[in-house]
């Protein structure tokens, strides 16, 4: 991706000169409608950058989540029916809809979230449309097998669609987990009730507003309300033929006993606690490779760390230990950090207090753990109207992999950082951790390189680069970090049943009976 | 049986009381990962049975609270106290609708429970 520099802060949504429009409530989009609660309760929602409720948002029951069951289930047929061809062209408008409106769902969602709009602006909502369109192309250039058994008898298998899907997304990348989900869900022929994480409910119901048209009614629902209610009378709910999740643990253990009780298939991702090693010779130049080195090393602070994928274990050669880690304290200390809809700020605010009291809270561990704070280490205080807002500095931690903040995944702009001898140690370390998302080596031997990628047990190693997210590469968890493959057209599997159709063209008996 | 190593507040406890009343005997899990993780998560008793790999701390205003054995090994056995915070959870856990989530502050556990190589 690049990052381009823009105009001015944009305007908060809803103040003339802002490209989102707003209004004081947003219903459930049910049956192609905005459908009120049935419980008639709505929820302030906040922004993470003033810490103010800036509209409100459905605050739905059970009764909601059977509606949009219901507005699912009569859409299937027929959604399901439509050939390759014509669902390629629905999730098509859906992209060029995002890509016609990318200035505005950015900063729909970069007020919502927290994350800056740059991000927003290059990242989020380009790779949401493009992840339509790529799903849209996986889909046509699908094909069945045929098995020859013998020269009468043939194993023709076809891909069919699951149904109805249930699809419960995280409040990180509250657009792009969205993409994530439907894109393939709908490719393969699917209807979706999809349920948003409860900080982030919005930023998707302006995305229907622009996408609504292009879908036939059904296809997708959206429900807000609590994760303990409707979370819960969704992913258990029967009428489901598969559910998909993104959070934390307990809650994905739930989901899969779910599935298990209802005998339908599910997908999980619950996240990690992801290496990024520094082999000695990224110093042996100074030169692009180790800039981009040194940016790799940065990324944790992306998206205020708040990805599953964060970087936030940085294990460095000890030879280049003093060095390389000075370039890096360099960069972070010009980090700007500032209003989230300022396109020359880097990272934003955290997306709610609890996050951020989580984050404050694992600074305190490591602190009494004996870990050094490098830099960083407390809020950011900022004035104005951003008093409020839920700051947090870039922090960096030196200390050893013990050490819980080694451990569990703080989803804050927190990166742990140690040293090792030699690859052996490297790869020790790198693997002692109960997840498998995402890891990053950087070197200039690219056999080491391949080498140690191949022995990080981890479904995502980026090499010489991090926190790319291209359509076509595989995503997805080793060990506790879940179980499937998103971003890539193997998803599909997930989202169809195979039929195998066996066919004898022997006019002869068996001669069994 | 060990030595209980979770109590709570007495938010907390007359929260947990709350809930019971809605909805029945109670279950906490301590979770972890991505998003909200490591926030105790409160179910109803049943909702997810403990698996061989769970392990018991105690209980709290007489819900059993489990943890993952290989996550409280990864945080030192700690000793842990459950409060409340504001704004909701995020999480299935059964507070959530109330505007409210369960939070753990934990403190290290004695040096005589870790027996962790701090070396590496």
């Amino acid at each position: 991706m690049a990052v381009a520099t823009q105009r001015m802060t944009y305007a908060a949504p809803g103040h003339a000169d802002s490209p989102v429009e707003l209004a004081e409530r947003y219903d459930n989009y049910i049956g192609g409608q905005w459908v009120p609660p049935t419980t008639g309760s709505y929820r302030e929602n906040v922004t993470p950058s003033t810490g103010e409720p800036f509209c409100e948002v459905a605050y739905s029951a059970t009764a909601d989540v059977e509606l949009a069951l219901d507005a699912a289930h009569a859409a299937r047929a027929s959604w399901g029916e439509r050939s390759p061809a014509e669902r390629a062209a629905v999730l098509d408008a859906v992209a060029d809809a995002i890509d016609a409106h990318r200035e505005m769902l950015a900063v729909a969602e970069s007020y919502e979230n927290g994350k800056p709009v740059r991000e927003t602006l290059a990242a989020d909502i380009p790779l949401a449309a493009d992840h339509f369109r790529y799903f849209a192309a996986a889909a046509r250039a699908e094909e069945g097998r045929i098995s020859e058994i013998d020269a009468l008898t043939y194993a023709y298998h076809f891909h069919e669609p699951l149904g109805v899907v249930g699809q419960i997304i995280p409040f990180n990348f509250p657009l792009l987990m969205a993409a994530w989900k439907l894109a393939p869900a709908l490719a393969a022929g699917n209807c979706s009730v999809i349920k948003p994480a409860s900080p982030t409910p919005w930023s998707i119901l302006k995305m229907m507003e622009v996408i609504g048209e292009a879908l036939p009614p059904g296809v997708v629902n959206v429900v807000n309300g609590p994760g303990a209610e409707i979370g819960r009378a969704l992913a258990s709910s029967k009428r489901i033929a598969k559910v998909a999740f993104t959070g934390e643990t307990v809650t994905g253990r739930l989901i899969m006993s779910y599935a298990a009780q209802n005998l339908i298939p599910s997908t999980t991702e619950l996240g990690g606690k992801s290496p990024n090693i520094f082999f000695e010779d990224v110093m042996s130049a100074d030169d692009a490779f180790l800039d981009k080195a040194v940016e790799g090393l940065v990324l944790y602070a992306f998206n205020k760390g708040e990805v599953c994928t964060c970087p936030s274990r940085a294990l460095i050669h000890e030879s280049i230990y003093d060095e390389f880690m000075a370039r890096c304290l360099e960069r972070i200390r010009n980090i700007r950090q500032g209003d989230p809809l300022d396109p020359a700020t880097m990272i934003g605010a955290q997306v709610s207090t609890a996050a951020l009291e989580k984050i404050e809270g694992y600074v305190k561990i490591g602190r009494e753990e004996g870990a050094e704070v490098l830099i960083g280490g407390e809020r950011k205080m900022l004035g104005g109207e951003l008093a409020g807002g839920f700051y947090f500095k870039p922090t960096v931690l030196r200390g050893h992999n013990k050490m819980r903040v080694f451990q569990e995944e703080i989803f804050g702009p927190v990166l742990a950082v140690t040293t090792f001898r030699d690859e052996a140690q490297a790869l020790e370390i790198a693997n002692d951790t109960p997840y498998g998302l995402g890891a990053g080596v950087w070197t200039r031997d690219l056999s080491r390189a391949f080498r140690v990628g191949r022995a990080i047990k981890a479904g995502r190693v980026w090499t010489n680069c991090y926190h790319h997210y291209p359509a076509h590469a595989a995503f997805g968890g080793y060990k506790a970090s879940g179980v499937g493959r998103e971003n890539h057209r193997m998803m599909l599997d997930h989202y169809t049943q195979t039929k195998c159709v066996l066919v004898s063209y022997d006019p002869n008996p068996m001669g069994f009976f | 049986m060990a030595p209980s190593r979770v109590t709570a507040t007495a938010e907390a406890l007359e929260l947990i009381e709350r809930l019971r009343t809605v909805n029945g005997p109670l279950v906490f899990f301590l979770s972890a990962g991505c998003c909200e993780g490591s926030v105790p998560i409160c179910l109803r008793a049943g909702e997810l049975e403990p698996a061989a790999g769970d392990r018991l701390l105690g209980e709290i205003g007489g819900a059993p609270f489990f943890v993952a054995a290989d996550q409280d090994e990864r945080w030192k056995r700690p000793r842990l106290l459950v409060d409340v915070a504001t704004g909701p959870s995020d999480t299935f856990s059964l507070e959530g609708p109330h505007g409210v989530h369960f939070v753990t502050t934990s403190a290290l556990a004695d040096a005589s429970c870790v027996s962790e190589n701090h070396g590496t």
